[in-house]
């Protein structure tokens, strides 16, 4: 039968303890708002790390400050205990991220199959001419880049659309879709803006089991946005919590739960 | 050949004689991944030896749960090679269904397919005090588990192989301690009435009811077939497991429940099973699609589909057909019926069966007249499947055909059909009673239906046998025989009759609001609601028409000529599961109905044409209100009974 992928060595540096991201000390601001105040935590190898907060707390913009799409005004970024603070998205995603959007984005004309393998473009190698011609080394690129893609098929149990043009799917597969997409960059760190949102509870179940199969498979660190308190709670190891910018608290998800602090940015003062 | 009486036996043989011919296929990241008869002896001999290596003892059983695969396939060969018994479980059941039959089994190992099975096994493990070891195929998900008791399914062989070469006979002699009346399967039924029962079929069961059938039917080593249906289910038992290895035959198992159709495209099967349900799916799917299509293809469509109904099934059975149909057939099978069968992935089919359940005419019909093959049989757990099937040449839409090879039938004295055959089960697991209640000492096995040989000597079967009832003159009735003749005209929605004890068969007809409401758009019929559209005149002719057509049906047959409806009327209201007049699942609730239509009925049984009556109605939102009607009873000729217009 075919290989698992086995890449779980690779994600995860010798000594587990060490962070493989270090966030410290981040500013963001649009004009005069101030998106991210003094944002700063870390994350470790194959954890599961979740950002939470009410609305407008800047969770995703601290997912777009981490991806390169926000440059912050101060503060830096440590990726594997190197400076990676400056740099652009696509120089990012070579390192080892890959995401999902709040909202899909998709090439819906395109079936699954093809979406995911535009996952992989990062690690093909073919140039313009060989490729155009389909010959040789190119092939042979092909025939192993798909097979990897259809591990993930198999993986996130999507055989059936395989051959479905993804504008066509419910919402719930187009996510478990994107998610794939972001699988196939091989990720050492996946960040999930709000994989939940919009979902029923079956699909909200199911794709929890994923993310946990992910992190379990594959050893991928996980950075998620998600405003399913059950959810969070349920799955992660680590919790930071954002409010207006700022970070309100932070550690295992049942301390967090408890924080009175966390409560009050909720549900209100009491008084 | 004599001394091939075990499965584990067989596959030796087979592993011999069909070493590099494919014996099992399944499609696994996007791509058919085989396995020759030699690569299947390998992968059984080394889950074998691995089960024994894990403690395994002769007469233990092995659950067996999981959608269909390879290795679940392998691991009823391998149970059965060291003298144990597999017990497929239902993958779809629940925790406390399953839970019943693992500890009714009293099996100490289980073969799980992945993740959610071993889970509902986890639940229920601390109940089954007798289950030990759990081994599962794909590991997916289920590393953090706790691992005792928990194997890999490549661990256990992996350990089998290492046990094999410190044993190096051992397979060999235990596969040649199993006898051929030794059981080789405990299969659950399905149980609609009590606890599910465990029937025990021994491998002389099988095999010579695999070989009987594959003899009959010409089934030979090249055949295709798509392994889709539950692993428990005796059918898919005998067609993948037993008569596969029998007739050497390759066994396809589909990716996954999802992609079942896409895959029998692929195949492209040659032999092929399936409940109507799946038929009458397909039917719809494609003439939904038709519609679809430009106004000159679906004209084509429609006019070599005439084309097929009226010669079709003629040319199939090799009757005599006008050349003129025979050309028209020949450019139908070029435009419309090969591309119609390529997309329903029937393009290689020679046998194809349903059964389980009356299939209609219409939809038996359209299969046949393309050139498909499909029959019936009838069948059961308790006789390995087999008890009769349709003859080639001899297909008719409404019987199950004459007595499979070496099967006695024969209708008791209460009308029950009763068999006896080779494949008669030897008992139920663990039950005597109810063995001695179905099976009597000379090995004839009560069906518990009630049914009966037409002039052509092929069984029918009417109803269950506990549902026939008798009319005033001592002549059978049976509800749910006529009940489904009637609602097999898509105008019908619902039927039910009335006739036990009394002189005469009357109906309720529910009409189907969407077909009828079509039907009468088409005729400038104005309708504000059902109850308008229902009482409407030329919507009782329609009926009528109907009615009439399952009266000259019934009076071709001189047992049920008697049963013919002499009175109907078209009820003012839906039945409906929220008036309690259905069950949920759309089954009528008959003893609601009638008392609730007390009225209805005395007045079908007196000469009143007309009847008035209020009913009280439940709406969506809760609410009660009631309806008032007059609902118009119609009578109906009597027909003599006419030999039958063959």
């Amino acid at each position: 039968m075919g290989t698992r992928l086995d890449i779980a060595g690779q994600a995860s540096t010798s000594d587990a303890t060490r962070p493989i991201l270090s966030v410290s000390d981040i500013n963001l601001s649009f004009g005069g708002v101030k998106a991210l105040q003094g944002v700063g935590f870390e994350v470790r190898p194959t954890e599961i790390f979740s950002m939470i907060g009410p609305n407008g707390a800047g969770k995703t913009s601290m997912l777009n400050v981490i991806s390169g799409f926000y440059k912050p005004s101060s503060g830096s970024i440590l990726f594997e205990g190197l400076d990676r603070t400056h740099l652009s998205p696509s120089a990012v995603a070579r390192l080892g991220f890959a995401r999902t959007f709040q909202n899909i984005a998709l090439f819906k004309g395109m079936s699954t199959l093809d979406n995911i393998m535009s996952g992989r473009l990062l690690k093909m190698k073919g140039n313009v001419l060989t490729d155009a011609i389909y010959l040789g080394p190119a092939k042979t690129e092909e025939l192993k880049h798909r097979e990897y893609v259809e591990h993930i098929i198999d993986f996130l149990e999507i055989q059936s659309i395989r051959k479905t043009p993804v504008g066509r799917l419910p919402y719930g597969l187009q996510k478990r879709v994107e998610l794939g997409r972001a699988l196939a960059m091989e990720p050492k760190v996946l960040l999930l803006d709000e994989p939940m949102a919009g979902m029923n509870l079956e699909e909200k179940e199911d794709m929890a089991r994923f993310v946990l199969d992910v992190n379990e498979e594959w050893g991928t660190t996980i950075i998620l946005i998600e405003h399913d308190m059950g959810v969070v709670m349920d799955i992660s190891n680590y919790v930071v919590v954002l409010d207006h910018g700022q970070k309100i608290s932070e550690g295992p998800p049942n301390r967090v739960q408890n924080d009175p602090v966390v409560i009050r940015a909720y549900l209100g003062e009491s008084e | 050949m004599s001394d091939l009486n075990t499965f584990p036996k067989l596959l030796l043989d087979r592993a011999q004689r069909f070493a590099d011919k494919p014996a099992i296929r399944e499609k696994n990241f996007g791509v058919w991944q085989t396995w020759t008869w030699s690569d299947v002896e390998k992968e059984v001999r080394a889950l074998a030896c691995g089960l024994v290596a894990r403690g395994f003892k002769r007469g233990d059983k092995l659950a067996i749960i999981g959608d269909n695969r390879p290795r679940l396939y392998w691991g009823m060969a391998a149970a059965q090679a060291i003298g144990g018994i597999p017990v497929p479980a239902y993958q779809d059941s629940v925790a406390e269904e399953m839970h019943y039959v693992l500890e009714h089994a009293e099996a100490r190992f289980v073969l799980a397919e992945d993740q959610e099975q071993v889970d509902k096994i986890l639940e229920i493990k601390d109940r089954c005090p007798l289950l030990q070891e759990i081994i599962f195929c794909d590991s997916r998900g289920l590393r953090r588990y706790d691992q005792t008791h928990l194997y890999d399914f490549e661990d256990v062989q992996n350990k089998g192989r290492e046990f094999e070469r410190e044993h190096a006979d051992f397979f060999i002699e235990e596969v040649n301690k199993g006898k051929g009346d030794d059981i080789a399967i405990i299969l659950y039924t399905s149980g609609t009435t009590g606890k599910p029962k465990g029937v025990m079929l021994t491998h002389d069961n099988i095999l010579i009811t695999a070989r009987n059938s594959i003899e009959r039917e010409g089934l030979r080593q090249d055949e295709e077939v798509l392994a889709y249906l539950p692993m428990a289910w005796v059918g898919d038992h005998i067609f993948s497991f037993g008569q596969s290895y029998v007739a050497g035959f390759c066994v396809s198992c589909p990716e996954s429940a999802a992609t079942v159709m896409h895959d029998l495209r692929e195949i492209g099967p040659t032999y092929f099973f399936a409940p109507p349900a799946i038929f009458e799916n397909i039917l719809t799917t494609v003439m939904i699609r038709m519609e679809d299509a430009g106004w000159l293809k679906r004209k084509m469509f429609h006019f070599l589909m005439d084309v097929a109904r009226r010669a079709g099934n003629k040319i199939l059975d090799g009757r005599s057909v006008p050349l003129s149909d025979r050309l028209l057939y020949a450019l139908g099978k070029v435009l419309v019926y090969g591309p119609l069968k390529n997309t329903m992935g029937f393009s290689r089919i020679r046998l194809g069966y349903t059964a389980g359940e009356a299939i209609g005419p219409e939809i038996f019909d359209f299969y046949r007249s393309l050139g498909i093959n499909i029959k019936q049989l009838y069948g059961q757990t308790e006789a390995a499947v087999f008890i009769t099937i349709q003859p080639d040449g001899e297909v008719k839409a409404d019987t199950v055909g004459t007595p499979a090879p070496g099967v006695e039938v024969k209708i008791s004295d209460d009308g029950e059909v009763v068999y006896r055959s080779p494949g008669v089960f030897h008992s139920y697991y663990k039950n005597p009673e109810a063995t001695s209640d179905t099976k009597t000492a000379d090995g004839w096995v009560h069906t518990g239906d009630a049914g009966f040989f037409d002039t052509d000597g092929h069984l029918k079967i009417i109803d269950r046998s506990k549902d026939v009832g008798k009319l005033n003159d001592g002549s059978i009735f049976a509800p749910k025989y006529i009940e489904n003749k009637l609602k097999f005209f898509p105008q019908i929605r619902e039927a039910v009759v009335f006739g036990n004890q009394r002189d005469y068969v009357a109906a309720f007809i529910n009409i189907d609001l969407e077909a009828v409401g079509n039907w009468a758009e088409r005729r400038n019929i104005a309708y504000a609601s059902y109850q308008e559209l229902a009482s409407h005149k030329e919507v009782y002719d329609l009926v009528q028409g109907y009615v009439e057509k399952v009266n000259r049906d019934l009076s071709s047959d001189t047992k049920l000529a008697a049963s013919q409806i002499r009175r109907f009327l078209i009820l003012h209201k839906e039945l409906d599961a929220d008036d309690g007049e259905l069950t949920r699942t759309r089954k009528v609730r008959r003893r609601i109905v009638a008392d609730k239509y007390q009225r209805l009925i005395s007045a079908l049984y007196s000469d009143q044409d007309r009847c008035d009556i209020e009913t009280e109605v439940t709406f969506e939102d809760g609410r009660k209100g009631s309806i008032k009607a007059q609902v118009e009873i119609r009578g109906l000729e009597y027909l003599e009974p006419l030999a039958k217009a063959s």
